[in-house]
């Protein structure tokens, strides 16, 4: 347990802040609606799913609000960039932004259900009051008309009993941008399951972009006011406190009280979107504007197990150990990104890529450059984006972990050492980096080319772990893995296990690859 | 785009539109909203629906990830033969099921998702696409799957080093507990993470 907690404090305190919001907003809002005396005669209709379907919506705003950060790739680079001064602990958390983005989006289905249910229930107590007969307040407030010469006093969106409900949702703003809003929404997680997006990326990459009427749909669904209050002075005219038994004389000669007036609020949601909305149009802008940079391939190699390797040059191009770039070939498609990570050390004076086949973009690609009779297909490439193999030269000793083509990131760093060490590089504060490939093919190492001990078959961790907790007892080892998730288990167990509770002794952090 | 599995989508679409309806129905029952007897369909359409997603198709290339517990389910769902088979019987079926519940406010929802499932089902019928049972693992690849006490050692397997590295790691090793390297027979699929 004190393991976990040292290697996970900053995500634990991030996530309880995340929630504690979460729970904070939604309390707020769901007090204020069920208290206030604004909202009186409104809840004298609908009961508590008012507040309910508020405080979701207030919680929808704010999570939308967050959804769009996380992806945004340039933003977390300057961040992870400017922070150079901060603790690993905090720029390893711009590590999980894919795992944030997906958390926010549960959060996002959760409140969207739990508002759905909410104004289910509303919309079924306003036709029943509309078509109630029994003098109630309730019936009484419905019948308060629309139209009116003062802008409509109605407090009821059901403007006559034989209008059904189907028929307000569906001609209502509100109505028509919540239901085109949930069905982008659905249609999104359910191409972007893990499945989905392992086995045809391009239905999860294609699908996804409807996110776009999903913030459409929000910056306009409040602008029809359904959710009503009473106005300021109608509060003076008719205390609720003071009218609401004598509803049946409202409006009488010898009364005090007169009719209530209400009045819709303005649209919220498109506050909380507007920055991140205009964040991520920059983020595509900037892809869009790298992408037509010319990028000039200088080598071609066909490794074998279906392995290309592309050496690439661009204007103003510069890149640290373990980054990845997004790359596009317009010739096989228009509008797929897919990134890769770079594999050629920032000494070189080319960056290069490796590419497996692994579905249909990738063959396309591979067979596009088999091809020597036709032109080579022009590439396009945006990037670099930093993720956590920048941090390997922090620890004095490294211990890289590849499986299959996930021995990319660490191709680059090691060739990276190997120059530093060349050039004598003071900086460089690793002093030992051993490196596991796990690649069945061949005694030299196809992506370096560097000649070294690849170890075959499966390590037994544990014994490589408390190896290096003895040879090296007081120093801070990272532990990179790029490869499968089975093996980030063995890993991350062992990392927990072989680090001391002393902070000044042996200390193993965990840092896995995820794209 | 040219290999995508379009059915594998519609059973996802399907499986998340079973469970709107079994929710939009229960909201609709519960508050006996009107009409609410096409809730309480839409709760046994959802149910049905569900249960015949659940097991998931076998993809035609790759490997495809069961859902926890499904086959049970599959065995039911292979019982119906063509009827299951089909994706043009799966297709007109969601499109019906899905109609009485677009009469209902709170059970439109899981009308529209069923359609679009539906639909997708079409294109998939339309390319040829067919629902195969995934079959539990034969005795090989289960072998495969398990830990290094099943393995026998190839005589001479290509990812070894030269004999000589081989001799001198054995001698300074001292006979390791490590398992031998072997190469895997089954194809490997690369879940990178």
């Amino acid at each position: 347990m004190g393991n976990w907690v040292v290697n996970h404090w900053f995500s634990a305190l991030f996530l309880a802040v995340w929630l504690g919001l979460n729970v904070f907003l939604f309390v707020d809002a769901f007090l204020k609606y069920e208290k206030a005396d604004k909202y009186f005669y409104t809840r004298e209709i609908l009961g508590p799913s008012l507040a309910c379907a508020r405080a979701s919506a207030l919680c929808l705003n704010f999570n939308s609000m967050l959804i769009l950060l996380p992806v945004c790739r340039n933003l977390l680079s300057f961040l992870r960039g400017t922070c150079s001064f901060c603790s690993r602990t905090l720029r390893k958390q711009l590590d999980h932004n894919l795992t944030f983005h997906k958390l926010v989006a549960y959060m996002i289905c959760l409140h969207t259900a739990i508002h759905i249910i909410a104004h289910l229930f509303n919309f079924h107590r306003y036709s029943r009051t509309r078509q109630a007969t029994d003098g109630s307040l309730a019936s009484i407030l419905s019948g308060l008309s629309h139209g009116e010469k003062e802008g409509g006093s109605w407090l009821n969106p059901i403007q006559s009993p034989d209008m059904t409900v189907e028929y307000v949702t569906f001609t209502s703003i509100a109505g028509l941008t919540g239901v085109i809003m949930t069905i982008a929404l659905i249609l999104m997680v359910t191409s972007a399951t893990k499945f989905m997006r392992r086995s045809y990326f391009e239905v999860f990459w294609y699908t996804h972009h409807l996110f776009v009427f999903y913030i459409l749909g929000l910056a306009i669904h409040g602008i029809g006011g359904i959710v009503r209050g009473q106005t300021e002075e109608s509060m003076n005219e008719n205390h609720p406190h003071e009218c609401a038994e004598s509803f049946q004389k409202w409006d009488d000669h010898d009364s005090h009280c007169r009719s209530p007036q209400f009045e819709g609020h303005p649209p919220e949601s498109w506050k909380w979107i507007l920055a991140p909305v205009i964040l991520y149009i920059f983020e595509r802008i900037l892809r869009f504007y790298r992408s037509q940079q010319k990028v000039v391939i200088t080598k071609v190699v066909m490794h074998p197990s279906k392995v290309l390797e592309l050496q690439m040059n661009k204007r103003g191009f510069s890149m640290e150990v373990g980054q990845y770039i997004f790359v596009n070939c317009p010739s096989i498609s228009l509008l797929e990104w897919h990134p890769f990570t770079l594999t050629s050390a920032p000494e070189e004076d080319f960056f290069s890529i490796h590419v497996r086949a692994a579905g249909d973009w990738t063959e396309n690609l591979i067979r596009a450059f088999e091809q020597q009779d036709s032109s080579i297909p022009r590439i396009e490439v945006d990037g670099p984006f930093g993720t956590v193999s920048e941090d390997v030269f922090q620890y004095e000793v490294a211990m890289l972990v590849g499986a299959g083509i996930g021995v990319t990131p660490f191709a680059s760093i090691l060739k990276s050492i190997w120059y530093k060490f060349q050039h004598g590089d003071h900086d460089l504060k690793t002093q030992k980096a051993g490196h596991a490939a796990l690649n069945f093919d061949k005694a030299t190492d196809i992506v370096t080319g560097l000649k070294q001990k690849t170890s075959f078959g499966r390590p037994m961790w544990d014994n490589e772990f408390s190896t290096i907790a003895t040879s090296h007892p007081k120093s801070v080892v990272g532990v990179f893995l790029c490869g499968p998730q089975t093996l980030a288990k063995s890993l991350r167990k062992c990392c927990h296990r072989y680090s001391s509770l002393d902070p000044r002794k042996v200390q193993f952090y965990f840092n896995k690859e995820n794209f | 785009m040219g290999q995508i599995e379009w059915a594998m989508w519609a059973n996802e679409q399907a499986l998340a539109s079973g469970l709107i309806l079994i929710t939009g129905g229960i909201v609709a029952t519960a508050g006996q909203f009107t009409q609410w007897y096409f809730g309480a369909y839409s709760i046994a359409a959802g149910v049905f629906v569900c249960l015949l997603e659940y097991p998931r198709g076998k993809r035609a290339k790759g490997s495809t990830m069961e859902r926890c517990g499904q086959r049970y389910m599959t065995a039911v769902v292979k019982l119906f033969g063509p009827l299951t088979r089909n994706y043009y019987i799966r297709a007109v079926l969601h499109l019906l099921l899905s109609v009485p519940a677009g009469f209902l406010l709170a059970t439109i929802l899981g009308t529209a998702c069923l359609a679009i499932a539906s639909g997708i089902y079409l294109l998939a019928a339309v390319r040829g696409e067919q629902w195969t049972p995934i079959e539990p693992a034969s005795p090989r690849e289960g072998g495969m799957a398990g830990r290094a006490h099943h393995q026998h050692r190839p005589s001479n397997p290509p990812p070894r080093p030269p004999a000589e590295a081989r001799k001198k790691a054995r001698a300074t090793a001292g006979g390791s507990p490590r398992a031998a390297p072997r190469p895997t027979r089954v194809p490997v699929t690369d879940e990178v993470v």
